[in-house]
């Protein structure tokens, strides 16, 4: 099954290579990573994207604890939450297929941030399943490059990831 | 009062109550050598190979519980040192290992003895720092040293550029009394209910097993297992990094479980019904093919590290806390149960027990002209009286120290068990005399393994450890060729060690003592004429049974109820 990990890490250099070099020495499996300071500056807020059965996630959350860095670790999947990415399409439209692309990234409630005479590019913001079917609704339109920025999550309610006093 | 980061270095070893640094000097530490050598207090024991450091303060930390320390240059001192760091991580040893780094500004500029030493060791340590700024030192080095001693214990790597320890720049400094970390907040205690329904489970066994390993050694927590052993009467075994814990002589002391564990522990392990796992973290040694592992059992596993439990094997009952801690809360709760209750089955259950301990599955073929190994071990624990600090390299020799030399005290059985690192031995012996200088120590290895760090003759001449090596020569890898026989129909790939030194003369060439005992009735004479030469390091190379195999064994890949015995 898909989780997303969001990870609270002292913002130190190296940080992030101590969770990429933990997934690889561990044959676990990344599908995206995302990593950006927080309102505090001394944390660095890390979302991952893997996948593996309950007790290879397991193993992950308590191998990513291990980290000393690490402040606090949470699987998006055991709380109701919002999951959004955000997605960059470069397409080739020339007549005839522009007025079909601005519909459906209208449809999407993507924006065309970029117009060139043989080009748009759409710019999307949701889970990652509409940006999938977003691709698959272009058809045949040819893509010229696709920037995905990797799934981001929070919480839903009032709470935040707490961070254990010292 | 203002220090060089040289001198803040040294001060903060004073702080720690550190007394020795296993170590080898070049460039990018000469500030720090400098600031050592102005002072008494700590003192260093030069290495020939910065391997050979590290492994010595393993040894050292080891013997001691006391976290070992090193300090070696950048680039080849470093990458030298990591076999040597790795071999500490896989047994949860704590070392703290200061590495010199190029000046700053050179910092990724392919400068002379450069090498990502942060970036090398981030697998192998349980954490790598880097100070980046001489006011930082003392922290970083506290830091270092919690971590490292405190949760399950590991190595940690100080790495410190050159312009840090620069002589000229002196900051004010003041070590820090106490170290807080949001990030590394070891759990201790053990949740009560938790604990209360393992004791449950625990004194309602009707075929139970306890099963040990290295956690409870560094958790110190030796005494609280064998009054919990001792209380309920069970059967315990230990694993190989476990040995030692709860005294071999005892009888309800099975023996080393696992793929050259005995068959009465292995046996044991598979039909028990309750299992309780201390300080163990189901390594594939041990376990053998998982789907066949203890099919009957509902398991208990206290361990501190979160991440060993349900690793491999998941548990019914797991205790994330340190071993001492909740076996003192679990003795508390058995004393009020009254101790275990199912008396009649656990009768039956011993009887089964003797049964397959009659098998006698250590016995070996005897011969009247050939020296056979496990006799060798037997007669080394004769000498010494069973007391002895035992070293051992990796391979068969390993196996038989573990399976002959019945250890009844912790910290006295030191080897390589989850890296398996050859050349471990000699250096770990080295570190383990220079803690108790009074006590025998031991180093088992074999022509092979001594070969991978022999070097450290020339250290333990220097520093006169006269530690005593037994080394059972049987000219061939001997493990290699086992399995080469087992499972390549005898093709005896490179196993095969020609042109191997003349041992004694290796000895006295570095100023020591050297045996050749080829004989099966100058085994013992030998051993105490070397053990009687209480100043000298001696080596005895034996010659031993080219052809013997370590048994009982567990195929790799088979239950641990599908032993090949001899």
């Amino acid at each position: 099954m898909r989780h997303i990990i969001s990870i609270l890490m002292e913002n130190e250099a190296g940080a992030l290579s101590r969770v990429a070099g933990l997934f690889s020495a561990r044959g676990y499996n990344i599908e995206s990573l995302c990593v950006a300071p927080t309102h505090d500056e001394s944390l660095s807020r890390l979302t991952l994207v893997t996948s593996g059965d309950e007790q290879v996630i397991e193993q992950i959350v308590k191998q990513l604890n291990k980290l000393i860095d690490v402040v606090k670790v949470q699987d998006m999947a055991d709380t109701a939450h919002i999951e959004r990415e955000l997605m960059l399409v470069k397409l080739q439209a020339f007549d005839g297929v522009r007025e079909e692309v601005y519909r459906l990234a209208d449809i999407f409630r993507g924006q065309i941030i970029d117009v060139t005479e043989s080009s748009y590019t759409v710019q999307l913001v949701g889970p990652g399943s509409k940006l999938d079917a977003f691709i698959d609704a272009l058809g045949s339109t040819p893509v010229v490059e696709i920037v995905r920025s990797g799934a981001l999550g929070i919480s839903r309610g009032p709470r935040g990831m707490l961070v254990p006093e010292v | 009062m203002e220090l060089s980061g040289g001198e803040i270095l040294v001060e903060c070893l004073k702080a720690e109550g550190v007394d020795t640094v296993f170590g080898y000097p070049g460039g990018a530490v000469l500030h720090i050598y400098d600031a050592l050598f102005q002072q008494k207090q700590v003192q260093h024991v030069l290495v020939r190979h910065e391997q050979g450091a590290v492994h010595m303060a393993d040894g050292f930390a080891r013997a001691t519980g006391k976290p070992g320390v090193v300090l070696v240059t950048s680039g080849p001192g470093a990458t030298n040192a990591v076999t040597g760091i790795a071999t500490a991580h896989m047994d949860s040893i704590p070392l703290v290992v200061f590495t010199g780094q190029v000046h700053s500004a050179l910092i990724g500029n392919d400068a002379f003895q450069e090498v990502d030493n942060v970036g090398i060791t981030r697998p192998c340590v349980k954490h790598n720092f880097m100070v980046k700024d001489v006011r930082d030192m003392a922290e970083t080095i506290k830091k270092a040293f919690y971590v490292a001693t405190t949760g399950r214990p590991g190595p940690v790597v100080v790495d410190i550029p050159k312009d840090v320890t620069d002589p000229k720049v002196k900051v004010p400094f003041e070590y820090p009394e106490k170290v807080a970390m949001r990030s590394y907040q070891p759990t201790e205690k053990g949740h009560s209910g938790q604990i209360r329904k393992a004791v449950d489970l625990i004194v309602n066994a009707e075929r139970p097993m306890i099963y040990t390993g290295g956690g409870v050694i560094l958790g110190r927590a030796a005494d609280e297992l064998t009054h919990f052993t001792r209380k309920l009467g069970y059967p315990i075994t230990q694993t190989l990094m476990g040995l030692g814990a709860y005294p071999a002589s005892d009888k309800q002391h099975l023996g080393m479980l696992g793929m050259h564990g005995t068959y009465e522990a292995n046996m044991g392990m598979h039909h028990c019904d309750v299992l309780i796992a201390i300080g163990a973290r189901f390594d594939d040694r041990v376990t053998g093919d998982l789907s066949k592992f203890c099919p009957y059992a509902k398991i208990v596993h206290v361990d501190i590290d979160p991440s060993s439990i349900s690793k491999n094997v998941i548990v019914d009952v797991p205790i994330v806390g340190a071993v001492k801690s909740v076996l003192t809360e679990m003795i508390e709760l058995i004393n009020q149960a009254g101790g275990a209750k199912k008396t009649k089955e656990l009768e039956t259950w011993w009887d089964q027990i003797e049964q397959w301990r009659g098998m006698k599955c250590l016995d070996y073929k005897w011969s009247d002209d050939i020296i056979k190994p496990q006799y060798v071990v037997q007669k080394l624990w004769e000498v010494t009286g069973g007391d002895a600090f035992v070293t051992s390299d990796v391979g068969q020799h390993q196996m038989w120290a573990a399976q002959y030399y019945g250890f009844n005290k912790p910290h006295r059985w030191i080897n390589s068990g989850g890296l398996g690192t050859m050349g471990f031995g000699l250096p770990a012996a080295l570190g383990a005399k220079w803690a108790f200088p009074d006590e025998e120590v031991a180093c088992v290895t074999g022509e092979g393994s001594i070969q991978m760090c022999s070097q450290e003759l020339s250290t333990a001449l220097q520093y006169q450890l006269p530690i005593k090596i037994v080394s059972l020569n049987n000219g061939y890898l001997g493990m290699v060729r086992q399995w080469q026989e087992f499972f390549y129909s005898g093709r005896y790939a490179m196993s095969y060690m020609e042109s191997l030194p003349d041992f004694v003369k290796l000895a006295e060439s570095y100023g020591h003592v050297g045996m050749r005992i080829e004989k099966p009735s100058d085994v013992e004479g030998a051993l105490r004429e070397a053990f009687a030469m209480k100043d000298r390091l001696v080596f005895m190379d034996f010659q031993t049974d080219p052809e013997e195999n370590v048994y009982p064994m567990v195929p790799a890949g088979a239950g641990l109820n599908e032993m090949i015995l001899l």
